[in-house]
């Protein structure tokens, strides 16, 4: 890949960064807790905690940190975290 | 989530300046030009080919942010384009309260229309939390370490807030990462505002205050929580919207959830400075009128 | 042709390229520049953002945002001014964007001088900025109209300083053709950059850049600095062309054909030196015009016959010599090895360059040149009974 000039970069690119190598927790769901209060969406650093209708709350691990402010936050105590077997 | 701050960004996990950015820009939505000084946003932001922007971003330099916005304002003016987006410059608190101060003034006073978003971690995290004129007393922070004859930071932070308010600002505003709702809120309100627009934003860094990464919006809403980061508006000169406190809890139960204030539990002058904490907290309670069992 | 103000022809040229955003912070003696373009502003004969910053640091960085949003921008500094500026020059030449600046050139403080020197600009050298030293008003009046079109180039994308002496161009008057805005308007197109911040394209400017890249990056600009050499060339042609004034590409010889002498330097001492010369046998005069992009090959070929070259410059670097006195010598080494070079520094802080003065280094030349001893490199005009 070419330089371009000033060091101009195209939107978004960072997600071929793949920070989920980072972690050492990582988080689970008990999806019958959950009573969609969002923190955990709202709140993750890493966009990293999404929702459907279909699945409810889901993570993407290709890029959480495991940094577990989704547990903390969670108000029905549905998520939480253990050590990533790796 | 619009996402426009993207994944693979290389904050620390637990970053608060990290979900401020996400926060921020779920508010503003895409069409915006973001300006950021060196700093850890733009550190984490932007290694090239990399960047985690989705929406038109610059970094220039530490001290120029706003100049830079201002530059920015009146390009799109010129051009014709005034109405593409709206201009938001990101700062820490180093770049915004200390070495910035004169840019940021300068934008002020010439009613460029951009929103100044300060996150002030409270100290220059990104080389390895040194204090700025933000870090609280009783913090230690590397340049002001506590020790046996030091109990860390001495002097009192500036009042961000009441320097954009006289500068004549229509809306200023304080804000915490703690709380996302009012925050975005406040961002909408800033941008939307004709004219020039502050945002002082509290955001923890959970590895320069030494909290567990999980801890970090709790940590930053008993700052709010404790009276020691008011949470208010202030639109034409008069303070507005204040966040009442139904049971301000003591500044103990803010201070103790990090290690850059564990020392002051140590000793007899560490009390004696978490009193003085105290005090503040309970003049900004007096201030602002956070009390609500007081008050009614 | 008018007799007006120095500065007043800058700002007319900077008129006609119909900046987007001017910004600027007042130092003597670039005041009266900024003050006629604000005066443009004010009387609706230039539509322009004019932004009157809280310093040169913002000047240049609101340049910068303004460029960076592909709006034409200019500013304009001196001596502690550009000083200020200085870390954002860097920046801005880094990140590839043509801002174009009128350099007035001033002494560096401490003591405090307003007077003229070129230590400021020397300063700069190293900034990634081309830079082009002007002779007299009707030269700064024209370098600017070409300096945007050297900057927005597409094969260069560097930014420019037209580097001018304080007072003796800018407080000066003198009769001077002021370009019509046709002529400016076919000569200079608008810019239109390939890559600038916008919603529909949001692109990342001022990423930082690793050890893996960062010298690549650089690289590049050095690449773009040996094209701009090419492009000043073709520009001064273009406007000799399309007004009918040519001041030499990188460089211009006067009288240089047999000379055995050759006083090379740069800016408005140029004109003390022709009277000089005009009266003296075999010496020439090489004029400078580019300082950055440096005219290697073009000074060694005007040079190629000379038996002495005498380097006359108003600053130099303190424990060394003077700055374009070392250049020139570092471009001849290998090339030209049997003439002889002398370095002179003349006129610090506003001390007038007399016409004794030139004499003087051409005396020294030629007892250089028949073999004499002469210090390599000296202070002329020094008032001895100070020191």
């Amino acid at each position: 890949m070419k330089l371009r000039i000033g060091a101009i970069a195209d939107p978004g690119t960072s997600v071929v960064n793949l920070t989920g190598g980072w972690r050492t927790e990582i988080p689970r769901i008990t999806p019958e807790l959950c009573i969609r209060c969002f923190n955990c969406v709202i709140y993750c650093p890493e966009s990293a905690v999404k929702y459907s209708d279909k699945e409810g709350i889901y993570f993407d691990y290709d890029y959480c940190k495991g940094c577990g402010i989704c547990s903390n936050e969670c108000s029905g105590h549905a998520i939480y975290m253990e050590m990533e077997e790796k | 989530m619009k996402n426009l701050f993207a994944s693979g960004h290389r904050a620390c996990g637990g970053c608060g300046m990290a979900i401020a950015i996400k926060l921020i820009l779920e508010a503003t939505g895409e069409n915006v030009f973001v300006v950021s000084p060196t700093g850890c946003l733009e550190i984490v932001s932007s290694p090239y080919p990399e960047t985690s922007w989705r929406v038109p971003w610059i970094h220039s330099l530490f001290e120029n942010a706003a100049s830079v916005a201002s530059g920015i304002e009146a390009g799109l003016k010129a051009l014709g384009r005034k109405d593409e987006g709206k201009v938001l410059a990101i700062g820490g608190d180093g770049g915004t309260a200390d070495i910035g101060m004169g840019a940021l003034s300068g934008m002020f006073e010439r009613g460029h229309d951009v929103t100044y978003i300060c996150y002030d971690n409270e100290a220059y995290m990104n080389t390895g939390v040194q204090r700025s004129s933000m870090t609280p007393i009783g913090a230690s922070a590397t340049t002001t370490p506590a020790g046996k004859v030091s109990y860390g930071e001495i002097h009192p932070k500036k009042d961000l807030v009441s320097i954009a308010v006289a500068h004549g600002l229509g809306y200023v505003a304080s804000a915490s990462v703690g709380y996302a709702a009012d925050l975005m809120d406040k961002v909408k309100k800033a941008v939307d505002h004709d004219g020039p627009s502050f945002i002082h934003l509290h955001s923890s860094c959970c590895t320069g205050w030494r909290h567990p990464s999980s801890k970090t919006v709790e940590v930053m809403r008993l700052a709010v929580l404790t009276g020691l980061w008011p949470l208010y508006e202030v639109v034409d000169g008069e303070v507005v919207n204040v966040k009442r406190l139904a049971k301000r809890l003591p500044v103990e139960d803010y201070l103790k959830t990090q290690g850059r204030f564990s020392h002051l539990f140590k000793t007899d002058e560490g009390a004696e400075v978490i009193r003085q904490i105290q005090a503040m907290a309970d003049a900004n309670a007096e201030q602002y009128g956070l009390d609500l069992d007081i008050e009614e | 042709m008018q007799v007006v103000e120095g500065s007043y022809a800058i700002a007319h040229a900077v008129k006609r390229c119909r900046p987007d955003v001017i910004s600027a912070y007042p130092i003597t003696p670039q005041t009266h520049i900024v003050e006629d373009l604000a005066q443009f502003v004010a009387d609706g004969e230039l539509e322009c953002e004019f932004v009157p910053v809280d310093s040169e640091h913002s000047a240049m960085s609101v340049a910068l945002g303004a460029s960076a949003v592909g709006a034409r921008a200019y500013s304009a500094s001196t001596s502690q001014g550009l000083a200020l500026m200085w870390e954002v020059l860097y920046n801005v030449s880094g990140m590839r964007l043509p801002v174009v600046m009128t350099a007035v050139n001033r002494a560096m403080s401490a003591p405090l001088s307003i007077w003229n020197d070129q230590q400021d600009t020397i300063g700069a050298r190293d900034s990634g900025w081309i830079q082009i030293y002007v002779e007299d008003i009707q030269e700064a009046h024209d370098a600017m109209i070409q300096g945007y079109k050297i900057a927005e180039s597409k094969d260069v994308m560097l930014p420019l300083m037209v580097c001018a002496d304080g007072f003796i161009l800018t407080h000066t008057y003198e009769p001077v053709v002021l370009a019509e805005q046709i002529e400016v308007d076919d000569f200079l197109p608008p810019y239109e950059p390939e890559y600038f911040l916008s919603v529909d394209n949001p692109l990342s400017f001022g990423c930082f850049a690793e050890p893996d890249k960062y010298m690549e990056f650089r690289y590049m600009q050095h690449e773009a600095m040996d094209r701009a050499r090419i492009k000043i060339k073709e520009v001064a042609d273009e406007f000799g062309k399309a007004f009918g004034r040519y001041y030499g590409g990188l460089i211009e010889g006067y009288n240089l054909d047999g000379a055995e002498i050759v006083l090379l330097t740069f800016g408005s001492i140029i004109g003390t030196i022709k009277e000089v010369v005009d009266r003296e046998k075999n010496v020439g005069i090489l004029k400078i015009r580019s300082y950055r992009p440096f005219p290697l090959v073009e000074i060694r070929d005007a040079l190629k016959d000379a038996k002495v070259v005498a380097v006359i410059e108003k600053d130099f670097s303190a424990g060394f010599e003077g700055a374009l006195f070392t250049d020139v010598k570092a471009a001849l080494y290998n090339h030209i090895n049997d003439l002889k070079m002398l370095g002179f520094v003349v006129g610090l802080g506003g001390r007038d360059v007399r016409a004794d003065d030139i004499l003087e280094i051409i005396k020294r030349s030629k007892s250089a040149m028949d073999g004499g001893i002469t210090d390599e490199w000296q202070f002329i005009g020094l008032r001895g009974e100070l020191l």
